[in-house]
């Protein structure tokens, strides 16, 4: 199971799997730097719940949520559920 | 002489370096076609003069932005002898990444490694020898704050300027590798300078290239059609850009030996922002800073010390003459600081300039060119139309450097920024993005700097919406005439206290309203389209800089100051022509102005304000307040320096009685222009909602010379702009149209709902369409 960047929590950090959409946004994002295998924490929610704040390769970048669900993640968690999948 | 230019990220310290660099001699441009600042200035230290460009701040050379368009076509066509990238060290690989494609160039490259000092104090370590061998071209460690290793830099740029460099690239482990090599090669046999930088554009798919070299194009096209990557599929810009970070996190990222090995720590930065974008306090702190800024500008109670503690004014302490004029030399300047109450530093600042330096000077000035004998139209020309016209201009000068010193250090500190993130949210409701809200609130000081400022909008739609209304929010040149209108309101109709500074609050809300419901409309229907994204850096927090800051107001006063000079003297002259000749070409005393061209002219055009309430219903005087419309067209600044002619003028001619407020001398000796609309006032018999309607047609009409100036060459496409006139005549007519409607019978107030129901109900039926598609799309998820 994959994870948006939009619906991590604040706090939760993970890789980028995949950008998808629209060329001038998926090419902007991949210009600040959110490039497959970056990875990236979920800082803060604007006062008003949007847009968020994260941290990727070393500074700090605000982007909106529609903007978020552009980029596919992979988590700690992911992987987790995925190893204890192959134990079982 | 040779030219280097500085390339790099936003906020990674080039205008610093600049600044450092070129001290004195740098001067502020327009780039040709796209108005974005460009400065240049001269080094003088190297073995010969050395001139520098500063290129805009830039994260990538995409296609997407004017500003990556205009850095990359200065490199490609200019062709400057180096080109010194300036990399943010604390940052290094986002900035690297824009060094990438630097260096795809055939054009000597030096990295400047700034902000050393930061990250030593921080106790991580970067290895310039080892980046600079694996660059393959020379890395300066600088500080450009502290002005360290900036010699060094400059001796090696001049060095590499001397030689001729081919472009590298970091691509050659991609699986493009190859045909990034083949259609270099094809263009380099069609002669193409810079082939390798253009080989990857083209590959990229880069709109700009594909139009230039169609045939070549094909070779892509072909290699496209076969490929395809595990992630990427055949997306050749995202494979481009994913190969230069791969690259960079393998080859460069570990020259950055950090101290510590946590991943995301918390700086002092992180500190600050817990609190100033807290979830909760963010928003009211950002209202209490706002407040405090235009307090501090405005305010003539610092913080209400006068109204809690009931401080007595001059008059009850005995300071002042019998007829109200300060008692000495010492309680002039006493005046300029208190009275009843302490003067916010701005408006000390204010009265300090216009009371004791302007005003002096230019009194000096005139009493000489009066006891000098000269012919009375001559003595006229120079008292009334030059001096005047320039006292009216350069007393805006304090109130607009005072807000924009605390516009530089909100930009500088970092917090702009911030209040983008707050904001945007909201500014998403009206189709921008919460980057729209700088040069909006910059409109509060200056449209001219406010429309220049646009440019970091990257949507072209959003960045037309907002040029249009950045005039409706009332700049600093048009709060005079809110308070001469206000305070003749109060002084002529008797009206009760205080409500001079409501009707000014209320002209404030009435634009910032327009505003909201211009964009509206625009994103309805001319300017429609998708809400334009909103992926910004947020800067670390960080003390702005005394140096930069007295250099940006400096720019600021002389662009104001030639302002004055020229076009606004000019217009001056001209207004005080048309008003001090007939159409037989006679010269008219100032008492004569009903037979002045200007009045002839204004004459013509009363009828048209007829229903906005300042037109042929006020009779025989009517046309000064059009008159006055006209004049400021040219200048805002011009509006209160009007009132003060046409004023005296009406009170010599139309019979007033004028002993009960002191004569004529109280109008010309008046610079709030209050006496002279009260004369207007009482000459034409001109009704409360006409005044307001008056002063809502000022606020929002095409906003002065050197603002149309700049919305022009902003705007670029011609047709956008004679739109954009057309857009504020009638944003203004309309508004002004209901303000007096309603302000004179209430019950039209029902008509306007209508016709805005109506209108409203159009709009969303035309656009119906899409709606329904909206809605399907949300049911769909």
């Amino acid at each position: 199971m994959q994870k948006t960047l939009d619906q991590f929590v604040i706090g939760e950090h993970g890789v980028v799997r995949a950008v998808t959409g629209e060329g001038k946004i998926k090419r902007r994002l991949f210009d600040m730097g959110i490039t497959p295998g970056a990875e990236i924490m979920l800082r803060k929610k604007a006062p008003l719940g949007d847009p968020l704040e994260i941290t990727v390769r070393g500074y700090e970048l605000t982007l909106r949520i529609t903007e978020a669900q552009c980029v596919t993640m992979l988590t700690p968690e992911n992987e987790t559920e995925s190893t204890a999948g192959v134990a079982k | 002489m040779k030219r280097f230019a500085l390339a790099g990220n936003p906020n990674c310290g080039k205008t610093t370096l600049f600044n450092s660099l070129t001290g004195s001699t740098a001067h502020v441009g327009n780039w040709p076609g796209v108005t974005v600042d460009k400065r240049d200035g001269v080094y003088k230290k190297c073995a010969e003069p050395v001139a520098i460009i500063d290129l805009p701040g830039i994260y990538s050379l995409s296609p997407y932005t004017p500003e990556e368009v205009i850095a990359r076509n200065y490199i490609l066509d200019e062709k400057p002898d180096c080109v010194i990238n300036i990399v943010d060290a604390t940052n290094l690989e986002r900035n690297l990444y824009l060094s990438t494609q630097i260096l795809e160039m055939d054009v000597p490259v030096v990295i400047a490694l700034n902000m050393m000092d930061a990250v030593e104090k921080a106790g991580d370590k970067i290895d310039a020898k080892e980046l600079e061998k694996r660059l393959g071209v020379p890395v300066v460690k600088i500080s450009a704050l502290k002005e360290q290793g900036l010699h060094d830099l400059m001796e090696r740029a001049f060095a590499e300027s001397q030689k001729e460099r081919k472009g590298t690239t970091v691509l050659q482990d991609t699986p493009l590798a190859h045909l990034i090599g083949d259609v270099k090669i094809a263009l380099a046999g069609q002669k193409v300078a810079n082939p390798l930088f253009h080989a990857i554009k083209l590959v990229e798919g880069d709109e700009i290239e594909v139009d230039m070299h169609k045939e070549t194009l094909e070779m892509v096209s072909e290699f496209k059609e076969t490929f395809s990557d595990e992630i990427f599929g055949n997306d050749f810009e995202a494979l481009v850009a994913d190969g230069r970070y791969k690259y960079i996190s393998k080859h460069f990222a570990p020259v950055l030996e950090r101290r510590s090995k946590e991943k995301f720590q918390m700086s002092r930065s992180d500190k600050a922002d817990r609190v100033l974008t807290n979830r909760w306090a963010g928003i009211p702190i950002f209202l209490v800073i706002l407040f405090a800024i235009f307090h501090l500008t405005f305010s003539e109670d610092f913080l209400y010390l006068g109204a809690i503690f009931g401080l007595p004014d001059l008059e009850t302490l005995g300071l002042l003459t019998a007829e109200g004029a300060p008692l000495n030399y010492g309680v002039r300047w006493l005046a300029c600081i208190y009275d009843g109450a302490l003067f916010s530093p701005g408006v000390i600042i204010n009265n300090i300039w216009n009371d004791m330096l302007v005003g002096e000077l230019f009194g000096w000035i005139q009493g000489l060119v009066e006891s000098s004998g000269m012919a009375g139209w001559a003595v006229g020309l120079i008292n009334n139309g030059i001096i005047e016209g320039l006292a009216a201009v350069l007393s805006f000068l304090p109130p607009i450097l005072v807000l924009f010193l605390f516009f530089s250090i909100l930009e500088d500190s970092g917090y702009m920024a911030r209040i983008a993130f707050i904001l945007d949210r909201m500014f998403r409701r009206f189709g921008l993005s919460g980057r729209a809200f700088m040069p909006m609130i910059m409109g509060f000081g200056c449209s001219v700097p406010a429309m220049i400022n646009t440019r970091t909008l990257a949507d072209e739609k959003e960045r037309t919406a907002t040029v249009r209304v950045i005039p409706f929010f009332s700049c600093g040149a048009k709060l005079p005439i809110l308070t001469a209108v206000a305070g003749a309101i109060l002084m002529a109709f008797n009206s009760g206290n205080g409500s001079a500074d409501l009707i000014t609050y209320a002209m404030y809300i009435l634009g910032i309203v327009v505003a909201i419901l211009s964009v509206l409309l625009m994103r309805g229907t001319t300017l429609k389209g998708e809400t334009p994204p909103f992926i910004m850096e947020l800067p670390a927090y960080h003390a702005p800089q005394f140096k930069n800051l007295m250099l940006h107001l400096w720019d600021k006063t002389k662009h104001f100051v030639k302002k004055a000079f020229t076009i606004i003297l000019a217009s001056t002259i001209v207004i005080w022509f048309l008003t001090h000749f007939s159409f037989a070409w006679k010269f008219l005393e100032d008492e004569q102005i009903n037979e002045s061209i200007l009045a002839g002219l204004a004459q013509l055009l009363q009828p048209l304000f007829t229903p906005v309430g300042f037109g042929s219903q006020l009779g025989e005087y009517g046309w000064v307040f059009v008159v006055a419309v006209v004049a400021g067209l040219i200048a805002k600044e011009n509006v209160i320096a009007t009132f003060a002619t046409l004023g005296a003028c009406l009170m010599a001619f139309g019979g007033l009685d004028f002993s009960s407020i002191g004569g004529l001398d109280a109008i010309m000796g008046d610079d709030t222009g209050i006496t002279a609309v009260w004369a207007m006032i009482m000459a034409t018999n001109i009704t409360i909602p006409g005044l307001i309607s008056f002063i809502a047609f000022n606020m929002l009409t095409i906003p002065c010379f050197a603002a149309v100036g700049t919305a022009k060459s902003e705007l670029g496409d011609k047709k956008r702009f004679n739109f954009t006139l057309l857009f504020w005549v009638a944003a203004s007519y309309i508004t002004a149209c209901a303000v007096y409607t309603i302000g004179s019978w209430w019950w039209t107030l029902f008509i306007w709902l209508a016709v805005v129901a109506a209108v409203v109900t159009v709009i969303v039926f035309y656009n119906k369409g899409k709606i329904k598609l909206n809605l399907r799309n949300k049911g769909a998820k």
